[in-house]
């Protein structure tokens, strides 16, 4: 192979300097594949117009699936010929990312073969993404991948690759198999991950408690956020050894404690469990003397979101606890009835909790069956205008009637 | 050579196929860990078994030959395991506490970069950018790398008062989580997008284009078979680009990066809360990007040397409050922070208190 030889004085500055650099890694790939060598080229060239030069998606894909693949287009395919088509590739990832080696090399193996050589690990949402290939190695790759045990993640107007935190695999914090619960889902929902036919995209993550390590509350259409019930078990032991190892325990634990539920006379750790909100402050600085204990299971939450395009949201409580245990019976049967309602009522680009905010928690609650609870809200309305339906004072307000 | 049979949604690997054996053995069974240094932890479980995690960072964007460098070394000293986390980082798990320094060694000795467990930065969450996305309005991987560079001893050693999460948006589509961040950049745009009239009508559905302006700006203008823009309630959001490539909102000249701080997801001691703004427009200044750095750096220096200890970024500035936060910093307040759209209710302020 002939390669031309791109001049790229600005991207060599991002060789320099300690912190691992994207630029040898595409440098790397360029010595033996034309689309990343071409990649180089085309980059070298936005660094210095300071615009980028990939067009709109097409529609590309694998035959049956109408997701999993973005099809990418460079707007100067003359001159960058090897990435006139630069298809993304995602593949959904194992549950909390864990990997063989084989399994990585299997996927290496078939990436060298069909594409760019260059990857992801991870995209945002947690595929793997495969960066760069032409159309008509898809089916190629879908079957190379397929045949190994690989699947491809969700994209466009579909549920989304859900993804969770290590959990029970490598933390003493979970409260509930988020592996598990990835897994089974995501098994569950294949054909609205591979088929788009929802108004937007929704995503789903899993969070073994309220570290959430993979952003849950912040970045999922559906938050699934382990808790407990129980106490907080102490080791007084465990707590003297952390005060000999210099840990202030008045200032760093006592008094950072939200609900002020703990006191420390000096030799004893008080927690008053009932006035605890499980905010895992404590547990995390001190995570030798303190665990949960009692009924596990997980708060479920609706309706984050980035900004665009009226403003970001963070997930609102909907189900302040469910256990969720396999088969995950009674989570499953919830998420059908929430997409069932968001499918009802969002019109085209309309995230469901900007569909609630237009429709009303109510009408949400009542279609997925879930009745008020003040776990839902940080504070009660401030105005006196509200809504009644006849079946409030048939059922609510019947014993308020003289 | 014939292509092997596709199969159709069978969905991922199950993970019990990726996990150590001392994983599987202790699963659900793990007592407490402790940070060993920046970059190693170990995990004990009730029975006593450990596994060791030596943390590295990534650029994300790797070339298949280093994940094959990285599979020589968890072949290596792991058995064949390894995890990446949800910020991309590389976990090294070892299950054999013999292998954890020579590990460390061969990992320096090849120019990995070790660290980001506990009160530091870790990896930093980011977007496409110019690499591949058709909506970057600025290289995210390369203001990361000129980020990181900067930063690189807040990775690898020097701790803060407590854990720092930074990340980077090419555009405010905000693939990354910025929102939530303690300290990130997001690209943005300063000015009304131009139309190409004969291309919308072409190529572009009008009511789709209308109906994704959050502002209303974008009305329907006939005699062109077009839309046009009213100026005045424009935000340059870049919503309608989305929608129609005929509307194009990219701006070399222009475009730009804000600052926004703040930023959290975990539940500890306080609320999640979203990153708010403090340093609206830095020119879009590649292949460094030097003063949008030095801001970041700023911002982290100023966090470590007055927050207290466990307190992150967003906590700190809610206990001083953000006047002090911004006279502190010495960055000047303008319009352009003081909400106008969606939030204004909430952030305006309420009480004659504050501080001088």
């Amino acid at each position: 192979m002939s390669k031309k030889k791109y001049e790229t004085p600005l991207l060599d500055e991002l060789e320099k300097g300690p912190f691992p650099s994207f630029v040898k890694e595409i440098k790397k790939a360029a010595v033996k594949n034309e689309m990343a060598n071409d990649e180089l080229g085309q980059l070298e060239r936005s660094y210095k117009t300071k615009r980028g030069y990939w067009k709109h998606g097409g529609i590309v894909g694998v035959l049956g699936y109408g997701g999993g693949v973005i099809g990418r287009y460079s707007s100067l395919p003359e001159e960058f010929p090897n990435v006139a088509m630069f298809h993304t590739v995602r593949v959904n990832q194992p549950s909390a990312w864990f990997y063989t080696t084989k399994a990585l090399r299997e996927i290496c193996d078939i990436w060298d073969k069909y594409g760019s050589g260059l990857t992801n690990l991870h995209g945002s949402t947690g595929d793997i993404i495969l960066l760069g290939t032409n159309t008509e190695n898809l089916e190629a790759i879908f079957a190379e991948l397929t045949s190994r045990g690989w699947d491809l993640g969700g994209s466009g107007s579909a549920m989304r690759t859900p993804s969770n935190c290590v959990g029970p695999a490598r933390c003493e914090w979970a409260n509930y198999d988020t592996l598990e619960a990835c897994y089974q889902i995501t098994q569950h929902f294949q054909d609205e991950l591979h088929r788009p036919a929802y108004a937007y995209k929704f995503k789903i993550k899993f969070a073994g408690c309220a570290v959430d390590c993979v952003a849950a509350i912040a970045r999922a259409d559906l938050s699934i956020i382990g808790t407990w019930k129980g106490k907080i078990q102490i080791d007084q032991d465990e707590v003297q050894n952390y005060a000999k190892k210099g840990m202030n325990i008045q200032a760093e634990i006592v008094n950072m404690c939200p609900t002020q539920c703990m006191s420390y006379d000096g030799k004893e750790l008080k927690i008053d469990d009932g006035e605890c909100k499980r905010c895992m402050h404590c547990i995390t600085r001190m995570t030798k003397a303190l665990r949960p204990s009692g009924e596990r299971g997980a708060t479920i939450l609706i309706g984050s979101k980035a900004p665009i395009v009226v403003g970001s949201l963070l997930s609102w409580v909907i189900v302040p606890f469910m256990k969720m245990e396999p088969p995950f019976t009674e989570f499953k049967d919830l998420v059908r009835k929430i997409l069932d309602w968001w499918d009802e009522n969002a019109k085209p680009r309309e995230r469901i909790g900007e569909v609630i905010e237009m429709k009303g928690m109510r009408s949400f609650l009542e279609y997925i069956g879930v009745p008020p609870h003040p776990a839902q809200i940080k504070m009660p309305r401030k105005d006196p205008f509200f809504f009644f339906k006849p079946k409030d004072f048939e059922t609510t307000y019947t014993k308020d009637k003289v | 050579m014939a292509l092997p049979q596709r199969r159709t949604d069978i969905g991922p690997p199950h993970y019990a196929e990726f996990l150590p054996p001392v994983i599987k053995k202790n699963y659900g069974k793990w007592k407490y860990h402790e940070e060993l240094d920046a970059g190693t932890m170990v995990h004990v479980a009730e029975g006593g078994d450990k596994i060791w995690t030596v943390r590295v960072a990534s650029p994300r964007l790797l070339a298949t030959d280093t994940i094959r460098d990285i599979c020589d070394l968890a072949d290596k000293y792991c058995g064949g395991y390894l995890r990446f986390t949800s910020r991309n980082n590389i976990e090294f798990l070892i299950s054999e506490e013999k292998n954890v320094e020579p590990l460390k060694k061969e990992l320096k000795d090849k120019g990995y970069t070790i660290g980001g467990i506990g009160k530091r930065v870790s990896n930093v969450v980011h977007t496409q950018g110019w690499v591949h996305c058709h909506g970057a309005a600025t290289d995210a991987s390369g203001l990361v790398k000129a980020m990181m560079d900067e930063l690189y001893d807040y990775f690898t050693t020097k701790e803060l008062p407590n854990k720092v999460r930074l990340a980077v948006a090419c555009c405010v589509n905000m693939c990354g989580a910025v929102h939530c961040s303690d300290i990130a950049i997001v690209a943005v745009h300063t000015k009304v997008p131009p139309i190409d009239h004969e291309r919308l009508g072409k190529i572009c559905e009008i009511p789709t284009v209308i109906a994704s302006c959050p502002t209303r700006a974008i009305s329907p203008d006939p005699a062109k078979k077009s839309v046009k823009i009213n100026e005045e309630r424009c935000m340059y959001c870049g919503n309608c680009f989305t929608v129609c490539p005929a509307i194009d909102i990219h701006n070399p000249e222009t475009d730009g990066l804000a600052i926004v701080v703040g930023g959290k997801v975990g539940s500890l001691r306080s609320d999640p809360k979203f990153s708010k703004l403090v340093y609206p427009f830095f020119y879009n200044d590649p292949p460094r990007w030097p003063k949008v750095i030095a801001a970041v750096k700023n911002i982290l220096e100023t966090y470590a040397r007055y927050a207290r200890k466990h307190e992150r970024v967003g906590e700190w500035i809610d206990r001083i409050g953000w006047e002090k936060f911004f006279n502190l910093l010495g960055i000047e307040f303008t319009f352009q922070h003081i909400d106008d759209f969606t939030f204004m209710r909430e952030t305006l302020r309420t009480s004659p208190t504050f501080k001088w």
